[in-house]
C-alpha cells in the first residue's frame, strides 16, 4: 500500500499535473503536494501524487557514508 | 533506476553486515513496522546474513491487514446498495469479511471497480454523474494525503456523487498501542519509510522520549535497511536511543507539509478500530464536517455488527508482533496466498504473505 516509486518529471501541465513515465507507460500525476517540483526533477510517486522531492545531496551524502564506512574496514571499493 | 540501483550495491551490504555483526555484542530485537520492509528484507535475505544477531519481527504496517472485519463489512454492504459503483485500490478486493470478498460481492453482481488512483474514482464519477461513486479509502499516512486532495477537488467540482468510506489509520499510536502492551521485548524501531516522507522522522521521537528505544526511518533497498539496522545495533548497544533518519533522500525531518496541511484540511483525528488491536485512541481519520456531503459512512447509513475473526487465524497476534506466522496452525495448510483465511496472508504487505513467499517456516507444515 505504501509503495512509492522515485519517476523523473517529463513534463508539467496546467492544474499543478505532471507527466510521468512509470513502467514504460506514460501516466498523469499530480504535483499539488510537491509544488516545488520542475521537469527533470525525481519525485516518489504514490497512488497518482508525488509525495516528495527526492534529494539528491542526501542521497550522494548516504552514499558517501556507506563508501566511508567500507574504508574504515580497510577496503576501498570503486563502485560508483 | 536511479535513487534505487545505487543503494543496491552488493559490497557495500556486504561492509554494512560485517559492520552490524560485529557491533551486535548481543542480540538485539528490532520491529520492521512497515509490511513493505517485511518484504524487502526477505526478498534481499537480510534476516539470513544477520542471523543470530539482529532478530528481525514484523509490525502492523500493513493497512489492508489492520482493517477489521466489521470495517469490511461495511465497505462490501456499500458495495451491494443500488446504485452504487465502489472503487477500491486492488489489494482490499481479496481480503475476507465475516461473509465473503469485496470479490465474491462483485462475482454476484455488485459494481466493484479497481482504481490506481482515487484521482481515478473521481474520474469515473464525473463520467457516471447518475452513480453514486465511493471510494474505498484506506491506508496510514502516506496514502491519505492522496484522499485528502482528491475530496477537496471534488468539492471544488461540485461532485455529489462522490464519496469516501474513509478507514484510514495513523501509525505512531499503533506503535505506543504495542509498547503500551508490553507484549514484545524491542531494542529498537526501523521506522517506516514513507509514512515518514509525510510525518516527518519527528514524528517518531516520542520512541526515545517516552520508551527509550531508538528509532531508524529506512528506506526499502537493501543499503537503507541496513544502514538503518546498523544505526539500532549501536544505538541499543550504547543505550543512546535516538531518532535516525537513515531514508534522507526522501525523508525530510519535518516531513511534507502541504501533505500535513490537506490531512488537517480534511480529516479529524478519531478513535479507529485495528484487527487485533481493538479500539486505539486518536489513531483514525475521519472526514470533517465540512465534508460530510462526502461521507459514504453519513451518506449511506447501515446498520453494522461486531464480527469474530475467522476461527484459527493468529493475524492479530502476528500484528502485534507476539508471533511470528509460522506459529500459527493455518499457516500454509489451510491458508495459503490462494486460499487465503486472514488478511496478513492477501495482502501485497502482509507478515505472512511474506513469510509463504520466501518459504520461511512453509517446509514445516507441508
Amino acid at each position: 500500500m505504501c509503495l512509492a516509486i522515485p519517476t523523473q518529471i517529463k513534463s508539467i501541465s496546467k492544474n499543478h499535473n505532471a507527466v510521468v513515465e512509470l513502467g514504460g507507460v506514460q501516466r498523469e500525476i499530480s504535483l499539488i503536494m510537491t509544488p516545488e517540483a520542475k521537469v527533470g526533477d525525481y519525485v516518489l510517486i504514490h497512488t497518482g501524487y508525488a509525495i516528495n522531492l527526492m534529494s539528491d545531496e542526501e542521497a550522494q551524502a548516504s552514499l558517501d557514508a556507506f563508501a566511508e564506512i567500507a574504508l574504515i574496514q580497510g577496503e576501498s571499493i570503486a563502485a560508483f | 533506476m536511479k535513487y534505487i540501483d545505487e543503494f543496491r550495491n552488493p559490497q557495500l551490504a556486504t561492509r554494512l553486515v560485517a559492520q552490524i555483526r560485529r557491533e551486535a555484542t548481543r542480540p538485539v530485537r528490532l520491529m520492521e513496522f512497515c509490511g513493505g520492509h517485511t518484504h524487502a528484507i526477505f526478498r534481499f535475505g537480510l534476516r539470513q546474513l544477520l542471523a543470530g544477531k539482529v532478530v528481525l519481527s514484523s509490525g502492523p504496517g500493513c493497512p489492508v491487514c489492520v482493517t477489521a472485519a466489521a470495517d469490511l463489512d461495511h465497505a462490501i454492504a456499500l458495495a451491494g446498495v443500488p446504485g452504487v459503483l465502489l472503487t477500491t485500490f486492488g489489494d482490499m478486493l481479496r481480503v475476507p469479511g465475516s461473509r465473503g470478498t469485496l470479490q465474491d460481492a462483485r462475482a454476484q453482481g455488485a459494481d466493484v471497480r479497481l482504481v490506481y488512483s482515487p484521482l481515478d474514482a473521481l474520474k469515473i464519477a464525473r463520467q457516471h454523474p447518475q452513480r453514486e461513486v465511493v471510494f474505498l479509502g484506506v491506508g496510514f499516512e502516506t496514502t491519505a494525503p492522496g484522499i485528502a486532495a482528491t475530496l477537496v477537488q471534488a468539492q471544488q467540482e461540485s461532485l455529489t456523487n462522490f464519496s469516501v468510506l474513509s478507514l484510514h489509520k495513523l501509525t505512531p499510536p499503533a506503535m505506543r498501542a504495542i509498547l503500551d502492551a508490553g507484549e514484545v521485548a524491542l531494542d529498537g524501531i526501523i521506522g517506516p519509510g514513507h509514512v515518514s516522507v509525510i510525518t516527518g522522522s519527528q514524528a517518531w521521537q516520542f520512541l526515545p522520549r517516552d520508551y527509550a528505544i531508538p528509532c531508524a526511518v529506512a528506506g526499502f533497498e537493501p543499503l537503507d535497511l541496513l544502514s538503518a539496522i546498523s544505526a539500532l545495533v549501536q544505538a541499543s548497544v550504547t543505550q543512546t536511543p535516538t531518532v535516525t533518519n537513515s531514508y534522507g533522500r526522501s525523508v525530510r525531518p519535518a516531513g511534507n507539509l502541504v501533505a500535513q496541511q490537506l490531512l488537517e484540511r480534511v480529516f479529524d483525528v478519531v478513535p479507529a478500530t485495528w484487527r487485533g488491536f481493538g479500539e486505539i485512541p486518536a489513531s483514525g481519520l475521519q472526514l470533517r464536517a465540512a465534508f460530510a456531503a462526502h461521507d459514504a459512512a453519513l451518506r449511506f447509513p447501515l446498520a453494522l455488527t461486531p464480527v469474530a475473526e475467522p476461527p484459527g487465524c493468529r493475524c492479530g497476534e502476528i500484528l502485534r508482533g507476539v508471533i511470528q506466522p509460522p506459529a500459527c496452525g493455518l499457516f500454509g495448510r489451510g491458508c495459503t496466498p490462494r486460499h487465503p483465511i486472514g488478511p496478513c496472508m492477501v495482502s501485497a504487505e502482509g507478515a505472512c504473505a511474506a513469510y509463504f513467499k520466501y518459504g520461511i517456516g512453509v517446509e514445516l507444515k507441508t
